[in-house]
């Protein structure tokens, strides 16, 4: 692939990441390939190429076009005709396919411009969206593989030393510094040691490893090479979930691409070190996320965990010494070894350094991957990128961490987000995930969610874990039904705190966190569903009941447009009505309705 | 399945010598077979047991553990509901119902035709467009609860008896 291109080279970027995909891109990119065709006669050079997930996958898909840095959205195959004629080939912008702002009301340009984008600030994710995740020529012209080069003229201890003084912590969930863990696997006398990158990415909402491995693949690649000549190791693993085939894909790619470029491999780049990756795929078990059990399923067993009396960087694949580290930890390591621990730790907080790549989905305006520094409020994250909540409505709670985290209310808006300031507020970092909650989620029914979720993944080693969540889960499932029992609160907090002390691994250690940041900050909605047998959110269906406000309703249909079973009746232009034999509460009504007029009994 | 049995067990076997007689690959084998196959056959765990030389039970262990892998054969259109957070609070539990409704299965089951099998998933990772159904790898995003029954019908999909 040419890349040695003219600076009046059109450059035209579609997102193809699986959130673009699934809207459409990939007709668009071929389209744009089929119209730019060397024998279409288009005078104009140009050059297109599939970028990994941009993250603003609302919006998508997505096309960029440089270097006049115009961001089209919502791009379909009908479109591609215009874009050529107009944009390419006359550099006319065409105004229905740019972002509308919707405080200003103004059309935008480039996403430079967008909120979403202009307060963010990309280390992990730098490349995402710029580059084509297919092509080595392509990282390699952003500057990709220079960290192994420096890294090469450093000596081991040198370069764990650069990573621990950068404070960079794991971004897996637990956050011990990654510079320590290296320094401590180094140590071991053992000839034999091993790599791993944790690609399971399991928690339900967070999507950034995905984002990374498909969009970024090298950059993941050269993480773990740096890693392997500080530590000696000369075997790696990507453990990856086997439904992000795109991820697959391209990492099968970079990994074939790093070796003919003589990154992987015997010898690298003709030094006396060799160092080569392979792929695992994952079965879908959310507990092999925990690295023992990771570990363990990559032996070829069921991925069940283990105490951790001994670390992994004692004792770990294979019983030797291993280093394992999260997609995100392993994309920031490059940067860390180019620009230097400093650059890396003026950025975040005392405790927590550098950036966080998180998943902001869920009730929120603008959805997406967002990458801030630690400390960044979640008003702003929430507000300043994510646009505030969808149709204008009340912020409940955002739930972080995944589920070994927990909920944060609205008075906990102004938090600074790192490491510690969240587990201080009953919740935790995790992968990342933040899931935003309006005032129609009920916080019971998140808590029996998480619960439900928990209790089909505990792998049923230890009893607190296997019987301790299913007690709880038959209590919360019981509240949901109006069925619960002023006593249950006592109970699912007793139960609770057992779980924690008595857990085998953070599985069952973190599996009461929902439930508990739910009861101390969300209280009285359990009560209410216990003692009124209602569901203030309407969401749990045996408590709930909605109903028209004939005040507000002005008849405009769309409620009864999108009624799944026909309970909706009513004249145009006159207050509707819900037939409650026939309504399923499914709360399409609820979520539809622009005027507010559908309300919970 | 009837049939040509021997050929059946020859595909799975050159799957399967695809890797080398070592435990680690196990996981693999299973995937490819799972993919080749829609299930695991009982066959082809046997034969990965002694192409392995682990115990069988080991096997049906690993087989029952992993949530990829299914012992019944899956339907035609094999629609996954994506339960992931970010599509539960958007209602993805609507969809499971609205598909009960429409074909008379839950989740894990398979149709009497053989033509659509129901699983729920964790988080297919495209939250951002949630709620998402994927069905056969094609990623639906967006869907409404009347929307699921559009996308049925238009792959043949029956209204189940009642009319509710």
């Amino acid at each position: 692939m040419m890349l040695t291109t003219s600076p009046d080279t059109k450059k035209i970027l579609v997102c193809c990441g699986t959130g673009c995909q699934a809207s459409g891109s990939l007709e668009v990119y071929r389209e744009l390939n089929k119209k730019l065709a060397p024998d279409t006669g288009v005078q104009v050079e140009t050059y297109t190429k599939a970028t990994g997930c941009n993250g603003w996958c609302e919006q998508g898909p997505l096309v960029k076009i440089l270097p006049d840095d115009i961001t089209y959205c919502h791009v379909a195959v009908a479109d591609v005709e215009a874009i050529v004629e107009k944009t390419i080939k006359n550099g006319e912008l065409i105004k229905k396919l740019l972002y509308r702002d919707p405080a200003t009301k103004k059309q935008v340009k480039s996403h430079h411009e967008i909120d979403f984008y202009k307060k963010q600030h990309k280390i992990a994710l730098r490349h995402i969206g710029e580059i084509d995740p297919a092509s080595i020529e392509d990282y390699l012209d952003w500057g990709g593989y220079q960290a192994l080069q420096k890294a090469l003229t450093m000596s081991p201890q040198d370069i764990i030393t650069e990573v621990i003084r950068s404070g960079l912590r794991g971004r897996g969930g637990a956050g011990f510094p990654t510079g320590i863990k290296w320094q401590s696997c180094a140590g071991q006398e053992e000839p034999a040691k091993y790599i791993i990158c944790n690609g399971d990415e399991g928690d339900p909402g967070a999507f950034m490893d995905r984002s990374i491995m498909e969009g970024d693949p090298h950059t993941v690649l050269e993480g773990m090479i740096i890693a392997s000549l500080a530590i000696g190791a000369g075997h790696g693993f990507i453990y990856v979930r086997d439904e992000y085939e795109l991820a697959i894909t391209n990492l099968t790619r970079a990994i074939n691409d790093a070796r003919i470029h003589g990154y992987l491999g015997h010898n690298i780049m003709g030094r006396d070190h060799s160092f080569d990756i392979e792929i695992v795929r994952g079965g879908g078990a959310f507990v092999c996320g925990e690295e023992t059990a990771l570990i363990t399923s990559i032996e070829g067993n069921v991925g069940e965990p283990r105490d951790k009396y001994v670390f992994p960087t004692a004792k770990g694949l294979w019983g030797k010494p291993t280093v394992i580290n999260n997609v995100e930890t392993w994309a920031n390591i490059p940067v860390i070894v180019k620009d230097g621990a400093e650059k890396f730790a003026s950025i975040g907080t005392d405790k927590s350094k550098g950036t966080k790549v998180f998943s902001l989905v869920g009730k929120v305006v603008n959805t997406g991957l967002v990458e801030v520094p630690m400390g960044t409020s979640l008003r702003e994250i929430i507000y300043d990128i994510g646009g505030g909540i969808l149709k204008g409505r009340a912020f409940k709670a955002v739930q972080t961490g995944g589920p070994s985290g927990g909920c944060i209310p609205a008075d906990l808006l102004d938090l600074k987000v790192d490491f510690d300031s969240l587990t201080e507020a009953g919740s935790m970092m995790g992968s990342g995930g933040l899931i935003v909650m309006d005032e129609h989620t009920c916080m019971v029914e998140v808590a029996r969610y998480y619960l439900h979720f928990l209790a089909g993944e505990s792998c049923g080693k230890c009893v607190p874990c296997r019987e301790g969540i299913r007690c709880m889960l038959e209590i919360l499932t019981r509240i949901c039904e109006g069925k619960g029992e002023a006593a249950d609160l006592d109970m699912l907090e007793d139960l609770g705190k057992t779980l924690e002390i008595a857990s085998l691994c953070a599985l069952g250690k973190t599996a009461p966190n929902p439930v508990l940041s739910t009861l101390r900050y969300f209280r009285s909605e359990y009560e209410t569903h216990i003692r009124d047998h209602r569901c203030p959110a309407g969401v749990c269906r045996s408590l709930t009941e909605f109903y028209v406000d004939p005040e507000i309703c002005n008849g405009c249909g769309l409620c009864t447009k999108n009624c799944p079973v026909n309970a909706i009746s009513g004249e145009k232009k006159e207050p509707h009505l819900i037939s409650q034999e026939l309504c399923i509460r499914c709360g399409e009504c609820f979520n539809r309705c622009n005027f507010m007029a559908i309300k919970v009994k | 399945m009837a049939g040509n049995a021997s050929q059946v067990q020859e595909d799975y076997m050159s799957v399967i010598q695809s890797y080398p007689e070592e435990k680690r690959y196990i996981l693999a084998m299973m995937q490819d077979l799972q993919r080749q196959c829609n299930y695991l056959p009982r066959e082809a765990l046997e034969q990965i047991s002694r192409h392995v030389d682990v115990p069988f039970a080991k096997i049906y262990s690993m087989a029952t553990f992993y949530k990829a892998f299914s012992l019944v054969p899956k339907g035609k259109y094999a629609i996954k509901i994506c339960d992931g957070t970010a599509c539960h609070i958007k209602s993805s539990a609507v969809l499971i119902d609205q598909i009960f409704n429409t074909l008379g299965i839950k989740p894990g089951e398979t149709g009497e035709d053989g033509l659509f099998s129901l699983e729920t998933v964790n988080c297919i990772g495209a939250c951002a467009i949630a709620p998402v159904v994927v069905i056969n790898g094609k990623v639906h995003s967006k869907v409404s609860s009347s929307g699921i029954v559009d996308i049925i019908r238009s792959l043949g999909g029956h209204e189940n008896d009642a009319d509710n």
